[in-house]
C-alpha cells in the first residue's frame, strides 16, 4: 500500500471528485442567458400550433366549426379528432395503462381539454385562428368529488367497456379505475381491534401542480426525404418518449430522434405524454414543416398533469406507552378525466406503499381506489418519488394525531417507534426492503440543533401569554422524520411500458486524458453535468474539469428511463460508477503491460497505476489513455470506452429530519418562519454545494405546497386558480431562511452508497409545514385541518376553535 | 396569452392624443405602463383595436411639492417612491406605492393608470380617497377636475368619460398622521383587505379623521361613519371599535380565492384597527 502522502491528497483534490463543492458547469450558460431550451429553437419555415380548450368540464362536442378560422390570414390547418382518427392517432395511451383523447372525441371531461389544434405561420396567428374557431358544446352534469364520482349515476367514459377489467384489475363502478392493495388486511383489522389506543384521521393532501418555470412544449419536424422524424421537446425521460412515438405512430424507431435540450425544470410535469407532441407531430408529417408548440402559463396549470390530489384514510393503533401496533390506510385517489399518471406500470398508486415512513410498524394494510372526474388528468411524482410525498404526508400526520391521542410528545413518539439501525435491512410490513438508516442519531442530532426542549418551554410560555391576552401570535413546532424509497428501479418489478427500469452510462477517454461520458438520464436544473464527471473522475482519475457529461439526444445517449423519482443519481449514476470501473480494469492492464509487470502487481491510487510496493513506479491515467490510442498492448483492443447498463437489486432509502418553528397570526391567519432546520442523510455525497441547493430548492416548493399553492376547481369544474396571481409560487420574499445538515449512511448495494437527494426535502419540507401549524393550535384542540393553509384557512382553524371570541 | 392585433400609436402631444380618441371612441385605450392593460388584452378580456401610448406625453410626468401636492399621471409608481420631497410632505405615499405588486410592476406602472383603471384591487384609490385628491382630466371638450371621491362608479367604471385622458392627480399636503395597511398572500398580490387612515390630533383628541378600505367592495370605500366614530374622541379601544363597526357597514366584499366573505370583513377590521393605532400614534 502507497503512504497517504500529502502528495496523495493534493492529487485528489485535482480532480474535483466526489464530495468536493465543485460548482455547477452549467451555470455559465444558464445565468449569461445562453441556455438552450425548446423554445429557442428556430428553424427554417417553422410552424406554430396552438390548441382550442374546452372552457367546459364535462360536456358534448357537437360541432367544430373551423371555415372561419382557415379565413384568417396565416392559418393553414386546423386539426381536429376527424383528422387524427384515421392514423388512429385521436387517442393515445397513458403511462399508466389507460388510453387519453388527443383531441376531443365527441365529448370533453374537463375545462382546458385539446378541442382541436390550429397550425399558422407565427404564433400570433395560432392564436388568432384559435379564437375563431367556433365549437358548439352540450353541457353535461360535472363531477368533481370522487367520493361523488364513485356512487353517481353520471358516467365519464362511455368509451371503456361496461363491467370490464382495467389495467389494474377489476374495475367496481363506471368511474372506479382500480383498487391496489398491499400488506395483510385481516391481520391489521384484528390489531385495530385489539390494540390500546387507535387513532383515525382523514388526512387529504390537496391537488397542486408541479409548475415548471419553463412551461412543456416540442418542435417536430419531419424530414420528407430521409423519412426520419426529430422532436425537440421538454422530456425528462426522451428514450421512453422515443419508443412511444415509434408505437403509436409506427415510425421506426431508428428514424426517430428525440432531443432535450436545456430544460427549465420538470418537477414530474415533463414526464409524460401530451397532446401537443402528438398534433405537433402530425402537423409536421402533413405539412412537412417543422411545426412549434409550446405552453403558455395557463394551459401548463390547467391542462398538463398536477400532482396528489389523495384522500387519506388513516387509522393507527399503539399501545398505550406508545409503541406502534398497526397502520391501516384507505385512499381515494382523484385521477381526473383519464388516468395518466405516472408510476412504474405495477402500481398504480406509485410507491404509496412506503407510508409505514420511518417506523418499525408490524402489521399494516393500503388500499388505493382510483376514480374518474372531471378534472385534468396527471398525478405525477412532483419532486417525489411515485406518491411518496403523500405517504410521508399521511404518515407524518398520522403520528402528530397518535401523539395528541396519547397526549405525549410527538418527538418522543417518533423516537420509540423508529426502526433501529440494527434492524436494517429491514422488511416493511408493506414489503418494501429498507436498505441502510440511522434515524435515532438523525433525529437527536436534529433535536439538538434547534434545542427541541427550550422551543417546548417557550411554547408553553407563549400559550400562558395568549391565554392572558398578552399576545396574538402562537407558536408552532413542526416536526417530521421522512423515509423516502427512490430510485426506481429494479427491473424485476419496475417498468414503464413495459420498459425495464434500468439505466445507462457510455464512456470514451480521448488520447489525451479527456473524456466524454453520455447518460440515460437528463438534467432539467439537477446539474448532471457537474456531478456525473465528479462520480466519474473519482473513478476514472481524471479531473471533472475533463470530462464532458451529454445526455438528453436519443440518437447519441445510451438508452434510459429518465430523470424523475430521484432516479438519476442512483441509477444512472450508478451505471455511470461501474462504467468507470470498466474503464479502470482495463487501464489496468494498459498500466501493467506499460510497466512490465502483471495485471495483479498494479494498484489504483488517484489518478494513476503503481506497482505494489514501488509507488515511483506508475502510469497516470492521462499516460495510460495516450498508450490506448498509440501502443499495440497483446490481447487488448486499442481504445478505452465503456459502457455500463445498471439495473438496480433494489431502491434507495433516504431520509430526513425537519423542524419548522412558525410564528401564527391568530387574527389574520398570516405565517412567518422563524426557523427551518432541514437534516438530510442521502449516503455518499457527491457535491455538498449542489446538494444544498437542491435542498433549498425543495424546501421552498414544500413551503409552496402547505401554506397556499393548489389547483382548485369549483362546482362546475372550472379552475380556480389558473395564474401565478392565485397559484402560490414562493419568492425570495415569501422563502425563509434554511438551515441544513446531514449524516452519511451509504447505502449497501449502491457502487458508490448515495441515495439520491433532489426529492427530500419536498417529501420531509410538507409535513414539517403543515405539522406546525397544526402544532400551534394543538394546545386549543385542533386534530387535522387540510393543506394548503393559506391565510384564510389558518384564521378559519382559529375562528373555529374560537379564538376570536 | 396573445392578444389580438391592434393598431398602435404613440403622439407626442395632448392634443394628438384626445383627438386619437375623439376619432376612434370606445374602440381606443390610452395605454400608460401597460400592467393592468397588457394582461386583459392578452386574455382577450379587454378587446382594445386602436391603442393609445402616453409615454413620449412630458406633460403628464412630473411630481410637484408644495402645500397642494400634483402628481403627473405617467409618474411610476418607482418614482413615487424615489421622491424624497413627496416623501417628507406625504410618507404615506411611500408606504402605500411600496405596498403595490412587485418592483419589476412598479417600475413601469403609474399612478394615472392606477387610479384610472378602476380595478377595485389596485391601491391608490383608496389612498387618494383618504387624502380627498382631485383628479384632472382633459378631452377635446376642455380640462375639469373629478374628486377621488367621486370617481369610482363600479368596477372597471369610473366618472371618466371615454375621450378623457387623465392628467395629473393633486391633493393637499396631508396634516396629522396617516398610515396604509395592507393584508396580502404574497408579493404580487391584491390586498385581502388594505385601510389608508388620515388622523390629525390636538393633544388627546381626534380632530379630524379620513378612512378608506380597498378590495372590499367593488370600488374603493370611503367609509364617513368610521372616520367620524373616531372624531372628538381619545382614539381609545371603544372609538376604534365603533370605527371598525362603522366600516364593517360600509363595505360589501366577496368571496374569491383570497377567502370567503367572513375572513375579509374579520381582517378588514383587523387591518383597520392596526392602521388607526399606527396613523394616530404618527399624528
Ligand atoms: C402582477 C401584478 C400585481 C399587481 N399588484 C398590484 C397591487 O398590489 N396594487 C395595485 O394597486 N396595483 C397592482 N397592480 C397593477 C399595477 O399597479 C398597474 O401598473 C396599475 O394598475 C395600472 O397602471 P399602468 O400605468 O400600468 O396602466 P395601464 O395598464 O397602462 O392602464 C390601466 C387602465 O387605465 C387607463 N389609463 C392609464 N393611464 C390613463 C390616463 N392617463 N388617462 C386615462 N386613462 C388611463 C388605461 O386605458 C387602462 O384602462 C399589479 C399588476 C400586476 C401585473
Amino acid at each position: 500500500m502507497n503512504d497517504m502522502s500529502p502528495d496523495r491528497a493534493e492529487r485528489s483534490e485535482k480532480l474535483n471528485g466526489l464530495g468536493c463543492s465543485r460548482k455547477r458547469v452549467e451555470d455559465a450558460r444558464f445565468t449569461q442567458g445562453k441556455g438552450n431550451y425548446v423554445d429557442d429553437i428556430k428553424l427554417d419555415g417553422m410552424l406554430s400550433g396552438d390548441f382550442v380548450r374546452s372552457p367546459y368540464a364535462h360536456a358534448k362536442v357537437v360541432n367544430i366549426s373551423t371555415e372561419k378560422a382557415l379565413e384568417v390570414p396565416g392559418v393553414l390547418a386546423v386539426l381536429t379528432a376527424t383528422d387524427l382518427e384515421p392514423l388512429n392517432l385521436h387517442w393515445m395511451p397513458t403511462l399508466a395503462g389507460d388510453k387519453q383523447m388527443v383531441l376531443a372525441d365527441g365529448k370533453v371531461l374537463f375545462q382546458g381539454q385539446e378541442v382541436a389544434f390550429v397550425v399558422a405561420t407565427d404564433r400570433f396567428a395560432a392564436a388568432d385562428g384559435v379564437e375563431a374557431v367556433d365549437v358548439e358544446y352540450e353541457e353535461l352534469p360535472v363531477l368533481t368529488d370522487p367520493f361523488e364520482a364513485l356512487k353517481s349515476d353520471i358516467v365519464l367514459r362511455e368509451d371503456l367497456e361496461k363491467g370490464a377489467d382495467g389495467a389494474h384489475g377489476p374495475r367496481k363502478h363506471h368511474n372506479h379505475i382500480f383498487t391496489w392493495e398491499a400488506g395483510d388486511k385481516d391481520a391489521t383489522e384484528q390489531v385495530l381491534s385489539h390494540s390500546d389506543v387507535v387513532a383515525e384521521e382523514m388526512v387529504y393532501y390537496h391537488r397542486t401542480h408541479p409548475c415548471p418555470l419553463e412551461t412543456c412544449g416540442c418542435v417536430a419536424s419531419m424530414d420528407k426525404v430521409n423519412g426520419k422524424l426529430t422532436l425537440w421537446g421538454t422530456f425528462q425521460a426522451p428514450h421512453a418518449i422515443r419508443t412511444v412515438v415509434s408505437l403509436i405512430s409506427g415510425i421506426e424507431e431508428h428514424n426517430i430522434r428525440i432531443v432535450s435540450p436545456d430544460i427549465g425544470g420538470g418537477f414530474g410535469n415533463k414526464v409524460g405524454a401530451y397532446p401537443g407532441y402528438v398534433c405537433s407531430v402530425v402537423a409536421s408529417i402533413v405539412t412537412g414543416k417543422p411545426v412549434k408548440w409550446i405552453e403558455d402559463r395557463m394551459d401548463n396549470l390547467m391542462a398538463t398533469a398536477f400532482a396528489r390530489d389523495y384522500w387519506m384514510q388513516g387509522k393507527i393503533a399503539a399501545t398505550k406507552e406508545g409503541k406502534i401496533t398497526g397502520l391501516w390506510c384507505h385512499t381515494t385517489a382523484d385521477h381526473g378525466g383519464f388516468d395518466a399518471c405516472a408510476d412504474p406500470s405495477k402500481f398504480p398508486a406509485g410507491f404509496m406503499s412506503i407510508c409505514t415512513g420511518s417506523y418499525d410498524i408490524p402489521t399494516a394494510y393500503l388500499a388505493v381506489d382510483g376514480v374518474y372526474t372531471n378534472k385534468a388528468p396527471g398525478g405525477v411524482a412532483y419532486r417525489c418519488s411515485f406518491r411518496v410525498t403523500e405517504a410521508a404526508y399521511f404518515v407524518e400526520r398520522m403520528m402528530e394525531v397518535l401523539a395528541i391521542e396519547l397526549n405525549m410528545d410527538a418527538a418522543e413518539l417518533r423516537r420509540i417507534n423508529f426502526i433501529r439501525k440494527d434492524q436494517f435491512p429491514y422488511q416493511s410490513a408493506l414489503g418494501w426492503e429498507y436498505d441502510s438508516g440511522d434515524y435515532h442519531a438523525a433525529w437527536d442530532k436534529a433535536l439538538a440543533a434547534v434545542d427541541y426542549a427550550g422551543l417546548r418551554r417557550e411554547q408553553a410560555e407563549r400559550i400562558e401569554a395568549f391565554k392572558a391576552g398578552h399576545t396574538r401570535k402562537l407558536l408552532g413546532i413542526g416536526l417530521t422524520h421522512f423515509t423516502e424509497i427512490v430510485g426506481a428501479g429494479p427491473v424485476k418489478n419496475c417498468d414503464i411500458l413495459g420498459l425495464g427500469m434500468f439505466d445507462s452510462c457510455e464512456i470514451r477517454i480521448h488520447p489525451t486524458g479527456s473524456a466524454l461520458a453520455r447518460i440515460g438520464a437528463i438534467s432539467q436544473g439537477q446539474g448532471h453535468a457537474t456531478t456525473f464527471a465528479q462520480i466519474l473522475a473519482s473513478e476514472i482519475g481524471l479531473p471533472a474539469e475533463s470530462i464532458t457529461v451529454e445526455q438528453g439526444d436519443t440518437d447519441t445517449a445510451p438508452y434510459g428511463l429518465g430523470t424523475y423519482g430521484s432516479r438519476s443519481t442512483p441509477v444512472s449514476g450508478a451505471a455511470t460508477a461501474l462504467a468507470g470501473r470498466k474503464i479502470r480494469a482495463k487501464a489496468q492492464m494498459i498500466a501493467a503491460y506499460l510497466l512490465e509487470v502483471h495485471d495483479d502487481d498494479v494498484e489504483f491510487d488517484v489518478d494513476r497505476f503503481v506497482v505494489k510496493g514501488a509507488p515511483e513506479r506508475f502510469k497516470t491515467m492521462k499516460e495510460i489513455a495516450f498508450a490506448a490510442y498509440n501502443q499495440a498492448v497483446p490481447g487488448i483492443e486499442p481504445g478505452l470506452e465503456a459502457v455500463s447498463y445498471y439495473d438496480p437489486p433494489n431502491m434507495t432509502y433516504p431520509f430526513g429530519a425537519y423542524i419548522c418553528v412558525m410564528e401564527i397570526d391568530v387574527d389574520t391567519g398570516e405565517h412567518d418562519i422563524r426557523q427551518f432546520y432541514a437534516l438530510d442523510d442521502c449516503g455518499t455525497r457527491i457535491n455538498p454545494m449542489i446538494i444544498e441547493g437542491q435542498v433549498h430548492g425543495g424546501l421552498t416548493e414544500a413551503l409552496a405546497i402547505a401554506m397556499g399553492q393548489e389547483i382548485a376547481y369549483d362546482d362546475m369544474g372550472n379552475v380556480k386558480t389558473g395564474t401565478l396571481m392565485d397559484f402560490f409560487l414562493p419568492t425570495v420574499c415569501e422563502t425563509p431562511h434554511y438551515t441544513t445538515d446531514y449524516t452519511t449512511t451509504p447505502s449497501p448495494h449502491h457502487p458508490i452508497g448515495a441515495k439520491g437527494v433532489g426529492e427530500s426535502p419536498n417529501v420531509g419540507g410538507v409535513p414539517a409545514f403543515s405539522n406546525a401549524v397544526h402544532d400551534a393550535f394543538r394546545a386549543f384542540g385542533l386534530r387535522q385541518s387540510h393543506m394548503p393553509h393559506d391565510q384564510w384557512r389558518v384564521w378559519k382553524i382559529a375562528n373555529d376553535l374560537g379564538l376570536h371570541n | 396569452m396573445i392578444p389580438a392585433a391592434f393598431e398602435y400609436y404613440r403622439p407626442r402631444d395632448i392634443s394628438s392624443a384626445v383627438s386619437l380618441l375623439d376619432q376612434f371612441g370606445d374602440e381606443a385605450r390610452v395605454i400608460a405602463g401597460g400592467h393592468s392593460l397588457i394582461p386583459m388584452m392578452k386574455l382577450r378580456m379587454a378587446d382594445v383595436p386602436h391603442l393609445v401610448d402616453l409615454q413620449d406625453l412630458d406633460e403628464l410626468s412630473g411630481i410637484e411639492v408644495g402645500d397642494t401636492i400634483k402628481i403627473g399621471a405617467m409618474t411610476t409608481q418607482y418614482e413615487m417612491i424615489n421622491d424624497d420631497d413627496l416623501a417628507d410632505v406625504a410618507p404615506i405615499l411611500r408606504e402605500a406605492a411600496l405596498q403595490i405588486a412587485d418592483p419589476q410592476v412598479r417600475y413601469m406602472g403609474t399612478i394615472g393608470g392606477n387610479v384610472a383603471n378602476g380595478d377595485p384591487g389596485n391601491d391608490l384609490p383608496g389612498l387618494m380617497q383618504c387624502l380627498d385628491a382631485v383628479y384632472s382630466v382633459v378631452s377635446s371638450d376642455g380640462k375639469r377636475t373629478i374628486p377621488a371621491r367621486e370617481f369610482y362608479k363600479a368596477a372597471f367604471s369610473t366618472a371618466r368619460k371615454d375621450t378623457e385622458i387623465l392628467t395629473s392627480v393633486s391633493f393637499c399636503a396631508p396634516k396629522g398622521g396617516c398610515a396604509y395597511v395592507k393584508q396580502k398572500r404574497k408579493i404580487g398580490d391584491y390586498a385581502t383587505a388594505a385601510a389608508a387612515v388620515q388622523i390629525e390630533r390636538q393633544g388627546d383628541r381626534c380632530t379630524a379623521a379620513s378612512i378608506a378600505m380597498t378590495n372590499l367592495s367593488d370600488i374603493p370605500v370611503w367609509s364617513e361613519a368610521a372616520a367620524s366614530a373616531l372624531l372628538d374622541t381619545g382614539v381609545d379601544e371603544g372609538a376604534v371599535k365603533s370605527a371598525v363597526s362603522g366600516m364593517l357597514g360600509d363595505i360589501d366584499p366577496a368571496e374569491d380565492n383570497r377567502g370567503p366573505v367572513a375572513f375579509k370583513r374579520h381582517v378588514a377590521g383587523v387591518i383597520l384597527t392596526r392602521a388607526i393605532s399606527s396613523a394616530w400614534a404618527r399624528a
